[in-house]
């Protein structure tokens, strides 16, 4: 797999650490119920059969944190955003 | 006695002309012992059929005798150990072993001798060897089957013996890019190639043979009025010249990866007695490819018949490649058996090196008059067929069955033809289903993986015309996609006929072979049906076939067809198996290329390393690093007489330690202070310009991640330690919470780990010690106190830093200088501390001096306690977030019988405790019913003179003074401990803040 990094070009999968769902937003932890919310948070994924976005980390390129769209089922790239650029 | 082993056999079997051989380059090796001789450009396989030896190989069930069926990488009879010692390659296919000067090989799985085995044996149990034999017999009594029966089997069963000792070889790793990858050289590959190559393309050819032609070297053929050879060389040629364009022929690729990745194995060596020196044996490719171009040919079918495996059956295609290509006959008398028009070329190219064939068998009732007068000298029989081979290691006649009755011809070479089947396999790496064609009777591609055009007869496109033009067309596209302005290509070739009819057996019988490589037989097919293994995947599961080296590249399709047939489906609802990588076998060496040893993982070295290793230093791997563990000195023969003297220097006089692995980060930035309230559980906007704190940092869901100290140097600008163990991941960490979570404030931060070295000197005289390093810099507790900061001048003229930091409990400091001089800083701190007892400690004593003082390491921080449960509750500030805050105040981690830190002393101090001891209340059973923690940590305290404990223990903190026993059944020690305080020296303070 090949995942094109906005900063350094398209790049081996070798290159990168995988998280995980790019969905989720970490909540106002001020905000009433936020421990609830942060339990969604941390914990609960939804696993699509398709377009995915998820957090890819370039560890051995540039270090940036990117949101790739990715679908699970054919491990198409079908986007990358970096999201230091923002 | 003369040995008849040297004496030459004289190639009674090479014709006097022709041949795509060097016949003034001629080359000697052994089979079995037996000289044999060849030319350059021949095979293992043409040169043992040049020799005349037939039976070269013993089946892997029955012990059958078998000969070369084939010649390509689907060959599977003809394997063989090829070298010997340490290089010796089991299954290795004589088809595609390049012969070489010197070539040693050896037929395997028989005993005594090839052409003597009593293994053969086994084939008069075929009735209890069948499908699936081991679910049904030697099932009784049930403890024989791991003692006797598997044992027996493995003997009799299998294929060569591995080398057994290590591989002295070396292999490479090595990536390529192009805009086309074409693989396979034949007709479509080479027009492809030159239709991308020729409008500017880089394009890379991988060609699995050592030669690039593919059918064109073996079939007689003409394009563009010139026969087929000289266009295939006049081709290769210009590409040849050609700037963009690499040709590498010896070079399989076996995968097709996400993305346009293709694996692929370049053999460069293998063709060579030992690797030229310096030269890897073999090369594996990651070939990324804006486009591929799958030109890979077909293979051909086999006949399903009894005794289809007697050595001299071959594939006609096989017949045709041995006569033109290496200019060898397999036989004198030759006959072919056939559905298919291309069957019937192998006797107009066979007479064409003047090899008569006495008979064609067609299974097909009517064949088109232009097709048969291609055999215009044989026999001809159609809607016929050949009910058996007969012969024992050699066939010697065929039993023919047609309108006429049955006939017994003679011959000891019978080329059979049963279709072709489009070499798909890499088309279906990423998924892709194939789909059946009735017109060839075969599976074609599906929807190919992106980027991947397959052409020719890859694609179930039989005829060479027909080759040429979707080569071209496909190179055509995928160049003009790259951006290019490709021009129309030239080449032409007729469109010969290819009609085929299905036909999958004669009979099912114990003696018609489907899978060669494993023994599986029409019979078996019949009786997993029967027995109701009807899907295709259990079918092949409880028959193996299509299991062997080969993956079924000669059987599948008949046992698939069979199997349909014998359900009463059609093959397409029947289905077909998955491919996967690799087409053939790959090596592990080539998959380990260069990761082999220590080059599996490199060690990090510390700045102090070669110093450390003068010292004669025992070493220690933590992590990637190689730490000094201990300095043995003189008469000190046993670790922990060292590890005590290194503590009690430090705890008298001075030591020191290279601490260079910790995780280091600079950072800068107006927002760095609030970056970092956000990452620790306590605050360092509060922190004095010059002073360090200790920080801990949890993660997300609440538990601890790390801890370390962090340095303010000036209003903006913080440098942090991480433990050595989490260097990476905290720095992730890091970047994930800055980019993702909080872009909007203003902070940089870089790893430093390997731009500083830094060493922690320790001890009452550290004082007086680090006053000649930094002369003139005020160490007075009233000017640096315990937690000091700052950057300074080392010995002069180094900048470098200086810390008041301890983890032994002593007055500490931890001092830093560029990496470059680590090593001197090293031999400085040795020479300057002569004067005070100075010794240098390692891991051992860093860790027992830790213990002692009730620091938390690794240990602890197992990802499954928090920051209460190691005592930092109260560190956890209540007026700011932080990442974890919200999810370590969850009910179940503030319970109040969860497991916490605290320590443990024995109640008798000659007993030893153990790391990993369970606790357990005293006098009840050590049974995980009773467990309430475990000790994490332990060390000979050499200060209090008896072992002391670190651990996680239930309501540990409220037991202080109570006793539990530390169960360790693994070594039998059951020790009853005290629980205390986690702290055993000095526990107000005042050595440190001396």
């Amino acid at each position: 797999m090949r995942i094109a990094c906005p900063h350094c070009g398209a790049r081996d999968m070798r290159e990168f650490t995988y998280l995980g769902d790019a969905t989720v937003a970490r909540p106002d932890p001020s905000a009433p119920g936020a421990l609830d919310r942060f339990t969604d948070y941390v914990y609960f994924r939804d696993n699509p059969a398709g377009a995915h976005r998820e957090f890819w980390y370039h560890a051995f390129g540039c270090q940036a944190w990117l949101v790739v769209t990715r679908d699970t089922r054919t491990h198409d790239i079908l986007s990358v955003e970096s999201r230091a650029a923002k | 006695m003369r040995d008849e082993s040297t004496r030459p056999l004289g190639q009674p079997g090479r014709l006097a002309q022709g041949g795509e051989i060097a016949r003034s380059r001629p080359l000697r090796g052994r089979f079995d012992g037996r000289a044999i001789e060849g030319f350059a450009g021949d095979t293992l396989a043409s040169a043992l059929l040049a020799n005349g030896l037939r039976l070269v190989a013993r089946s892997f069930k029955y012990h059958r005798p078998r000969g070369i069926l084939t010649a390509g990488s689907e060959e599977p009879n003809a394997l063989v150990e090829l070298r010997a010692g340490s290089r010796r390659e089991p299954n290795s296919k004589a088809t595609v072993t390049e012969f070489y000067d010197g070539l040693e090989a050896r037929s395997q799985n028989h005993w005594p001798s090839l052409r003597f085995d009593l293994l053969a044996a086994n084939a008069w149990l075929s009735p209890m060897l069948g499908a699936g034999f081991y679910y049904k017999t030697f099932m009784w009594p049930p403890s024989f089957w791991e003692r006797v029966y598997e044992p027996l089997i493995r003997r009799a069963a299998g294929l060569g013996r591995a080398a057994g000792a290590s591989d002295p070889d070396a292999y490479e790793h090595a990536n390529a890019f192009c805009d086309v990858l074409v693989i396979g050289s034949g007709p479509s590959g080479l027009a492809a190639a030159l239709a991308a190559a020729r409008a500017g393309a880089r394009v890379i050819v991988c060609e699995e043979d050592f030669r690039l032609g593919g059918r064109l070297l073996a079939d007689a053929r003409e394009i563009n009025g010139m026969p087929g050879e000289l266009w295939t060389a006049r081709a290769i040629e210009e590409l040849r010249a050609l700037p963009e364009v690499h040709l590498f022929p010896r070079t399989t690729v076996f995968g097709v990866y996400d993305g346009g990745t293709y694996g692929a194995l370049e053999r460069l060596c293998d063709h060579m007695p030992v690797p030229t020196p310096h030269e890897p044996r073999q090369r594996l490719w990651r070939i990324v490819a804006k486009h591929a171009v799958l030109a890979a040919g077909a293979i051909e079918r086999p006949m399903v018949f009894a005794g289809n495996d007697r050595p001299g059956v071959m594939l006609a295609s096989a017949l045709r490649t041995y006569a033109k290509r290496f200019a060898v006959v397999c036989g004198r008398r030759v006959a072919l058996f056939v559905n298919n028009d291309d069957g019937w070329r192998t006797a107009a190219d066979l007479a064409r090196c003047g090899i008569a064939v006495s008979a064609v068998i067609d299974s097909r009732r009517e064949v088109a008059p232009h097709v048969s007068a291609l055999a215009d000298k044989a026999r001809i029989f159609t809607g016929a067929a050949v009910i058996e081979a007969n012969g024992g290691s050699a066939l010697r006649s065929i039993t023919v069955r047609s309108n006429a009755g049955t006939e017994t011809i003679s011959a000891d070479a019978l080329g059979i033809s049963g279709g072709w089947n489009p070499n798909l396999h890499l088309a279906c790496h990423q998924g892709a289903r194939p789909v059946w064609d009735e017109r060839i009777a075969a599976f074609v591609p599906g929807a190919p993986p992106p980027g991947m055009r397959v052409v020719g007869a890859a694609n179930g496109s039989m005829s060479l015309g027909a080759c040429l033009r979707e080569g071209a067309q496909a190179g055509y596209d995928a160049a003009e996609q790259c951006g290019f302005h490709p021009k129309a290509a030239s080449a032409a070739a007729d469109d010969e006929p290819c009609a085929v009819d299905a036909f999958w057996h004669v009979d099912l019988s114990a003696k018609a072979f489907i899978d060669f490589q494993n023994d599986v037989t029409g019979a078996d097919v019949a009786l997993a049906e029967r027995e109701g293994f009807r899907s295709v995947e259990h079918l092949k599961r409880y028959t193996t076939l299509g299991m062997a080296t080969d993956q079924g590249k000669i059987g599948s399709m008949h046992g698939l067809a069979t199997l349909a047939t014998l359900m009463g489906r059609s093959i397409p609802h029947a289905g077909i198996t998955t491919f996967r990588p690799p087409y053939t076998p790959v090596a592990i060496g080539a998959f380990a290329g260069p990761h082999r040893g220590k080059h599996f993982r490199p060690a990090r070295l510390t700045p102090s390393h070669r110093w450390a290793q003068e010292q004669g230093t025992v070493f220690v791997e933590t992590g990637a690093w190689l730490r000094a563990q201990y300095f043995p000195q003189n008469r000190e023969d046993d670790w922990l007489t060292t590890v005590k003297r290194e503590v009690l220097t430090v705890r008298s006089a001075v030591g020191f330690c290279d601490v260079s692995t910790l995780g280091k980060i600079e950072m800068h930035g107006p927002d760095a202070a609030a970056f970092l309230d956000r990452l620790y559980i306590n605050t360092f906007s509060t922190l004095a310009i010059g002073r360090a704190r200790y920080g801990v940092m949890l993660r997300e869901d609440g538990f601890v991640l790390d801890d370390g100290t962090c340095s303010r140097l000036a209003p903006n600008r913080f440098f942090m330690t991480t433990t050595t163990a989490n260097a990476e991941r905290v720095f992730a960490h890091m970047q994930f919470c800055h980019q993702v979570l909080w872009p909007e404030l203003d902070v940089q931060f870089v790893s430093a780990t390997d731009q500083w070295a830094q060493f922690s000197v320790a001890g009452p005289r550290a004082r007086d010690l680090l006053a000649k390093l930094v002369a003139p810099f005020d160490l007075s507790n009233a000017a640096f106190p315990y937690m000091a900061a700052c950057e300074l001048m080392v010995a002069g003229d180094i900048p470098g830093r200086l810390y008041r930091l301890s983890f032994s409990g002593e007055l500490a400091y931890e001092i830093a200088v560029p990496a470059r001089y680590g090593d001197a800083l090293a031999r400085l701190l040795m020479q300057a501390g002569e004067a005070f007892g100075i010794a240098p400690y390692g891991t051992e004593a860093l860790g027992a001096m830790r213990i002692e003082k009730g620091h938390v390491g690794g240990q602890e921080i197992d990802g499954r306690t928090t920051a209460r449960d190691l005592g930092f509750g109260r560190m956890m500030s209540g007026k700011k977030d932080f990442i974890g805050r919200v999810m370590a105040a969850r009910p179940a981690l503030l319970e109040t019988d969860r497991r916490v830190f605290v320590g443990f002393k024995p109640v008798n101090a000659q007993d030893r405790i153990s790391a990993g001891a369970h606790l357990v209340p005293p006098g009840v059973p050590a049974s995980a019913a009773h467990d309430q923690g475990v000790i994490t940590s332990v060390a000979f305290s050499p200060s209090l003179q008896h072992w002391i404990g670190l651990g996680l223990l239930a309501r540990g903190r409220e037991r202080l003074g109570a006793r539990v026993t530390a169960a360790d059944p693994v070594r039998e020690r059951f020790v009853e401990v005290e629980i205390c305080a986690p702290c055993f020296i000095d526990p107000e303070g005042a050595r440190l803040h001396a």
